[in-house]
């Protein structure tokens, strides 16, 4: 069974590498087709000077040949300097970016999954209750509005109207209200998930046999029925951390985060091709390496899942 | 075989509120229902589907919470937690679908060892997996397969498993309810024949429920009819099968088939007029006199009670003397 777990992940893993190298090549060549250039603002520099820094940079040659100048330094581990952020390298960029990104994600990612697996499972368990329905009309409305105006609101309430939290993302407690705004929607979303599931567990014969058994009812809803309802959730999940981590654009504007997609949304309108192609071949990897991951721990939770 | 009455069950009954625009209809499943299992007997509850026997099943064991009524074990009431908690020791359920009834994220052995840890029937490890492989074998399994999860094994040994676990708290009554009907002919008789050999090894007492007749006419002591939540016959198993006295039990067994086309051909089947009536608009008196050929006036007006028509043998029935 091992021996063939391994298989798998090295199957998948050969599969990814293709995947991203997919990724790098659309993205390169949609990329160069965009009109515009990292040179053309409104302070162009003289033609000259636009010459000299492309012919710098290696703008000037034939697409297909830039592309595979790319694909070599990108083989020996170089992402190439970044354009607008001169003197920068681009993996030293995201790094920075990440490291803010990846700490209020991962925290809030946690927040979203601890709570709203407690808050599904006590909807399903107390199905058609008032708690239940409270749940259902929070868990919805948080779904449903998107993050800027959850931001916004937030900001409001706690910034202005009770400044409890400070608004800017840079100070000590700054960071709370970004992280709640990113794990709300999420945590919506697995709670819905988790109720849904969980109660069709419930109503499974063998939660019946549990009872039988005369297992205890908590016992009943975290070993049994828990652990047979978070199917769905895992497969959310493992794209949903990968997301949550490289930070959101709106949420890292709102409250001035210095992470990694503001970073990302930067360096598109700034045609800093480097950046582009840098942060993407990273959101890339780390998608593909989140679903792997949710794939296998699929497998652990349910014995019943062939992975060959 | 005793005649010490390991479980008696009084006036049970069972109603499920079921909803119904803003109010809601009651659903009597299980309806004044009162008999008693002797220790060491196998009684058969049979009934066509949804008259109420499995929940008469759930019922007993307390899977359910009765509506009203009351169970006695051994002469003990149950009822409240800690009285049900020991309960489950002495009484087990075997279930239907031995598909859907197992978890299916559990090993043979998890499965087999949790009740044994709920109850914690054992003192140390070693003690806890001697008991399993001791389950399996006595189940037929190989004791190899404890590792396995429910999806690898075949119906027939899923019911094993089932009956493994039913059996690891050591009871003394097992409800069976439907044990065979989900798995293939060939493997029934299997089953149904460890069912008998567990009894003599163990002692065991069965509720067995069913729609097979002829299947509970091989196991058990005693049957007992039941049509629409209501028991309406209960008698020694050879003479319910060959002389059925209700209306409705002579009607249910002229539906036997019967493996002789001449027999067969001689034989009157009776067919009932009509569908069964929706056990939410319950028909007053009697529940079957909306079927029965021989319904008159006082079958509307009131319920039949038992009565013994012949020694052990009780009938609930207007038309019928005691």
């Amino acid at each position: 069974m091992d021996s063939k777990l391994a298989l798998y992940i090295v199957k998948r893993l050969l599969l990814a590498i293709f995947t991203v190298f997919l990724i790098i090549t659309i993205t390169f060549f949609v990329m160069k087709a965009i009109p515009g250039g990292p040179f053309l603002s409104e302070k162009s520099p003289s033609p000259e000077v636009t010459a000299a820094l492309e012919a710098k940079y290696g703008l000037d040659k034939p697409v297909f040949e830039q592309y595979i100048t790319y694909l070599k330094d990108l083989l020996r581990g170089d992402f190439g300097p970044s354009i607008k952020n001169r003197g920068r390298q681009v993996i030293d960029l995201i790094m920075e970016g990440f490291a803010v990104s990846a700490k209020n994600g991962l925290i809030a990612a946690c927040l979203a999954i601890v709570i709203g697996l407690v808050l599904g499972a006590l909807a399903a368990v107390f199905h058609d209750s008032w708690i239940d329905k409270t749940i259902m009309v929070l868990s919805t409305a948080f779904v449903a509005i998107p993050s800027f105006v959850v931001a916004t609101l937030l900001l409001l309430i706690f910034c202005i109207t009770f400044p409890i939290f400070p608004a800017n993302g840079n100070v000590s407690g700054g960071l709370v209200l970004p992280i709640i705004s990113l794990s709300l929607s999420p945590m919506s979303y697995i709670t819905r998930l988790t109720r849904s599931s969980m109660l069709d567990v419930l109503g499974q014969d063998y939660i019946r046999t549990a009872r039988a058994k005369g297992v205890s009812n908590t016992k009943v809803i975290f070993k049994h029925a828990l652990k047979n309802a978070v199917t769905p959730v895992i497969t959310y999940v493992g794209p949903m951390i990968a997301y949550i981590l490289t930070g959101s654009l709106v949420v890292e504007k709102v409250f001035a985060v210095p992470g990694l997609g503001d970073f990302f949304f930067s360096s598109i309108t700034n045609r800093d091709y480097p950046m582009v192609m840098g942060t993407t071949i990273f959101l890339a990897t780390l998608m593909v390496i989140m679903t792997l991951l949710s794939d296998i721990c699929y497998k652990i939770f349910d014995p019943r899942v062939d992975l060959s | 075989m005793s005649d010490k009455k390991l479980l008696e069950v009084k006036h049970l009954k069972e109603y499920f509120d079921i909803p119904n625009g803003l109010r809601s209809l009651k659903l009597k499943a299980v309806d004044d229902v009162t008999f008693d299992i002797n220790e060491g007997e196998t009684l058969g509850l049979v009934g066509e589907s949804g008259c109420g026997k499995t929940t008469v099943g759930r019922t007993i064991l307390q899977l359910y919470k009765p509506t009203a009524g009351e169970v006695y074990f051994d002469g003990e009431l149950i009822r409240g937690k800690k009285t049900i908690h020991e309960f489950r020791k002495k009484a087990q359920m075997v279930f239907q679908d031995p598909y859907s009834s197992l978890d299916p994220r559990m090993t043979v052995s998890d499965i087999i060892g949790e009740p044994l840890d709920v109850h914690k029937l054992y003192s140390n490890k070693a003690e806890r997996t001697e008991k399993i492989k001791y389950l399996m074998d006595l189940v037929g399994l190989s004791s190899e397969h404890a590792s396995r999860y429910a999806h690898e094994f075949s119906g027939g040994q899923r019911q094993r498993i089932g009956i493994a676990r039913a059996l690891a708290v050591d009871p003394k009554f097992i409800v069976c309810d439907e044990p065979v009907s989900a798995l293939d002919v060939s493997i029934q008789a299997q089953v149904v024949n460890m069912f008998e050999d567990l009894q003599a090894k163990l002692g065991l007492t069965y509720l067995f429920i069913a729609h097979d007749l002829l299947v509970v006419k091989h196991i058990s002591t005693r049957i007992a009819v039941m049509y629409l939540g209501k028991l309406i016959e209960i008698g020694p198993a050879n003479e319910v099968y060959h002389e059925p006295i209700h209306p409705y039990t002579v009607s249910l067994l002229s539906a036997v088939p019967v493996p002789d086309p001449k027999i067969a051909r001689a034989n009157q089947r009776i067919h009932l007029e009509g569908d069964v009536p929706s056990p939410l608009h319950m028909p007053s008196g009697c529940p079957f006199r909306t079927r029965c050929p021989h319904a008159c006036d006082a079958c509307a007006e009131s319920m039949p009670e038992l009565k013994e028509v012949k020694p052990g043998h009780f009938v609930a029935c207007h038309k019928i003397e005691g």
